[in-house]
């Protein structure tokens, strides 16, 4: 075990992934010498050589594509988008190529072995194009995995995880944690399941969903209701796609209440697929209707940041209005 | 401060402009329409077996546009996209590569799968989507793929191969196995982003991969004058700092030259090339087109009068290669073989229902799962409005 900050985690799991693989390679903008903006693929250079990691073009459709052609081929590219929100330029590319290759080519070719990771969220004065969760944009996409982890033990396992899972795979990172959550990370290789939930914290009064940076404001709104005598069970979606509908029906059933938190914009948010899944699943024993608690139908604000963010008070005020309905 | 410069290059003092027209790109001919050679032309490296199996190939092309196109008219098809005019092109490229390298093509580039050995049926079985089908039935007819034959499985957004072949080639010389890709692009998806993004990659990267631009004037109904305003897609490469060629896309010979000399340079120099191959879209765009509507029967007979494939023959026919006996036998026996394939792969049965889940992952999902099993309750309930499924569901 070591100690180690979400970044020190990412970079560790690339370490290992590029160790075991000849034909992994890491490429994104600023990625090489540099080591990333953020400082994710710091050394990877040094260590694996400018053919396996390096800088592109700013390009974020080129980048995409050369790694929709590289995974086909049966290299492992680990694609890097600065940031979630420079990924539409490529939008294209992830979801009519990379999802798409396999079914439409009778699994003649594919591109399983791809990665893409990207920081995503808000919480740093990134105002509207340094800030945004566009997981539910992707999720309407067959063919596509979708990755957000809460903290660096599960960064490390869960990207392992994805570059290793044989289908194309778009892993979130939480930038506001990158430096903030540091924690246990085993050194030596292991995996988290992709596709499955984890509750974090058993209660039985109402269940809290979340995913990412989120599951800090959840713990913390849990706490608070707590206070006021109500028990809080809080789940970690931890894959947007495929996703856990098991696991959050059985906890639904359990409290009869479900309250979900996201940072995208309320309107087409993944929290919708969630409400209509669990109703359906759940509805003779929900007590109360199911809660979203999200970002507002804008554009994501610089000023009033605070004011946008689904935080632990909002949370909290929607449990009581939950338990007390 | 004055003397210095912040980019190599050269100092003035006054305004100096460059063109936007000043590059001249010639144009490769080696062929000329009455089968002779242009006076101290290079000869692509090509001998009387190579010859036979090119001429070969492109006479199952015309055959398979004939009677394809019949077909679809007669309401047994549903779509189909020829390539007369551009055969030469598309066939000259393939076969000058190595049968190993990987072809990634747009959709009117069925000629190299052809060139490659891809059988009839298996042409039928994409076209009528039949379970026999490689791609199990899922994509419009005309988008072929094989593994086997490297020949990547065709998509219908424009372009998208372009920056995918920079990665693919990119793969292959990390490999270090001496294979290049080849990208077939027309000149109307050489406007999109993709265009930019790929070739810049590939030149930055130092990619083994051949660009190979089929500038046939027309993208549908919009004529190439309304594509661009530059010299062409040729010019362009010059700006991303890649060798560049143009050649007459009616001449096999040069095409053939061209494509042969590039695979050289990709694979021994690791840099990409882009050739520029001049032709005219003779067909429809597709079944689906009506080329009236945009263009003159005049301006069509001015350019069936440089058919690539006459010319090949010409010259085949002055190397004593070949002679009129051998075509109509090859003509007539491939439009029977062709016409007897359709009425085999047309009555094959349509892919089971359970191909509608398989390969959006490598392993359905437990949701996916559940889907498939309602559809099938479903159509178990009303057979008569699902009779290609209904009947086969256990």
């Amino acid at each position: 075990m070591a100690q180690m900050n979400l970044l020190q985690a990412i970079n560790n799991a690339l370490e290992i992934a590029m160790t075991e693989n000849d034909s992994a390679v890491c490429f994104g903008e600023d990625v090489g010498h540099f080591g990333g903006v953020f400082r994710a693929t710091s050394n990877l250079q040094e260590k694996f050589g400018k053919d396996r990691c390096f800088n592109t073009p700013l390009t974020e459709q080129g980048i995409m594509g050369f790694a929709n052609g590289l995974a086909s081929q049966g290299s492992v590219p680990i694609a890097e988008i600065q940031f979630a929100d420079y990924i539409f330029p490529a939008f294209d590319q992830i979801v009519n190529e990379s999802a798409k290759f396999r079914y439409r080519s009778g699994n003649e070719f594919n591109v399983g072995n791809l990665t893409i990771r990207t920081p995503y969220g808000g919480g740093i004065a990134g105002g509207l194009y340094h800030s945004q969760s566009p997981e539910a944009y992707f999720a309407h996409t067959p063919g596509l995995k979708i990755v957000v982890p809460r903290n660096p033990y599960q960064a490390k396992g869960l990207l392992l995880a994805a570059i290793r899972d044989k289908n194309p795979v778009i892993f979130f990172e939480p930038k506001k944690l990158y430096r903030a959550s540091t924690g246990e990370v085993p050194e030596e290789d292991y995996q988290l399941p992709i596709g499955k939930a984890e509750v974090v914290k058993s209660g039985s009064d109402i269940t809290l969903l979340g995913w990412g940076a989120q599951m800090e404001t959840l713990e913390k709104a849990a706490e608070m209701a707590e206070k006021q005598g109500v028990s809080c069970e809080v789940v970690d979606l931890r894959s947007i796609l495929p996703w856990d509908a098991d696991t959050v029906a059985e906890s639904v059933k359990k409290t009869g209440r479900l309250l979900i938190n996201h940072e995208a914009p309320l309107t087409g948010g993944f929290a919708g697929e969630i409400a209509a899944t669990i109703q359906d699943m759940c509805f003779l024993h929900l007590e109360s209707p199911i809660s979203r608690v999200c970002g507002l139908d804008t554009p994501f604000p610089l000023s009033h940041e605070k004011e946008y963010m689904p935080d632990e008070l909002k949370t909290f005020e929607a449990i009581m209005a939950s338990v007390n309905y | 401060m004055d003397t210095e410069t912040y980019q190599e290059g050269r100092v003035v003092h006054q305004p100096e402009y460059i063109d936007g027209h000043s590059v001249e790109i010639p144009i490769l001919k080696i062929l000329k329409q009455d089968g002779s050679v242009y006076k101290n032309a290079d000869m692509p490296t090509i001998d009387q077996e190579h010859a036979t199996r090119i001429y070969h190939t492109l006479a199952f092309h015309r055959v398979l546009d004939e009677r394809m196109v019949a077909s679809q008219r007669q309401g047994r098809l549903s779509f189909y996209m020829t390539a007369l005019g551009e055969e030469a092109a598309i066939v000259g490229s393939a076969a000058g590569l190595d049968d190993n390298d990987m072809i990634m093509a747009q959709y009117r580039e069925q000629g190299a799968l052809i060139y490659r050995g891809f059988s009839l049926e298996n042409f039928m079985n994409q076209m009528f989507s039949n379970e026999k089908d490689l791609g199990k039935g899922r994509q419009m007819p005309i988008h072929y793929g094989s593994k086997e034959l490297n020949y990547m499985t065709i998509s219908s957004p424009l372009c998208t191969q372009v920056p995918q072949a920079a990665g693919y080639a990119y793969g292959q010389k990390l490999k270090g196995n001496k294979q290049c890709t080849i990208c077939y692009i027309g000149e109307g998806a050489s406007s999109e982003g993709d265009f930019h993004a790929g070739l810049n990659m590939a030149a930055v990267h130092k990619a083994p991969v051949i660009f190979f631009c089929r500038n046939n004037g027309y993208a549908i109904s919009t004529p190439s004058t309304e594509q661009y305003a530059g010299n062409g897609i040729a010019a362009r490469g010059v700006g991303y700092g890649i060798k560049t060629i143009r050649v007459d896309g009616n001449d096999l010979l040069a095409v053939l030259k061209a494509t042969q000399e590039a695979r050289d340079y990709v694979i021994n120099e690791n840099k990409p090339m882009l050739i520029e191959a001049m032709s005219y879209r003779l067909g429809a765009h597709s079944t689906s087109d009506d080329p009236s509507g945009y263009r003159t029967r005049e301006e069509e007979a001015k350019y069936a009068k440089h058919d690539p494939i006459l010319r090949m023959k010409n010259w085949m026919l002055a190397q004593n290669w070949w002679d009129e006996e051998q075509e109509t036998v090859l003509f007539e026996d491939l439009r029977e073989k062709i016409l007897a394939a359709v009425k085999v792969a047309e009555v094959i049965d349509k892919p089971a229902i359970e191909e509608l889940i398989t390969d959006v992952y490598d392993v359905p999902s437990a949701q996916l799962e559940q889907q498939l099993s309602s559809l099938k309750e479903h159509i178990k309930k009303y057979p008569d409005a699902y009779p290609v499924t209904a009947g086969r569901i256990k």
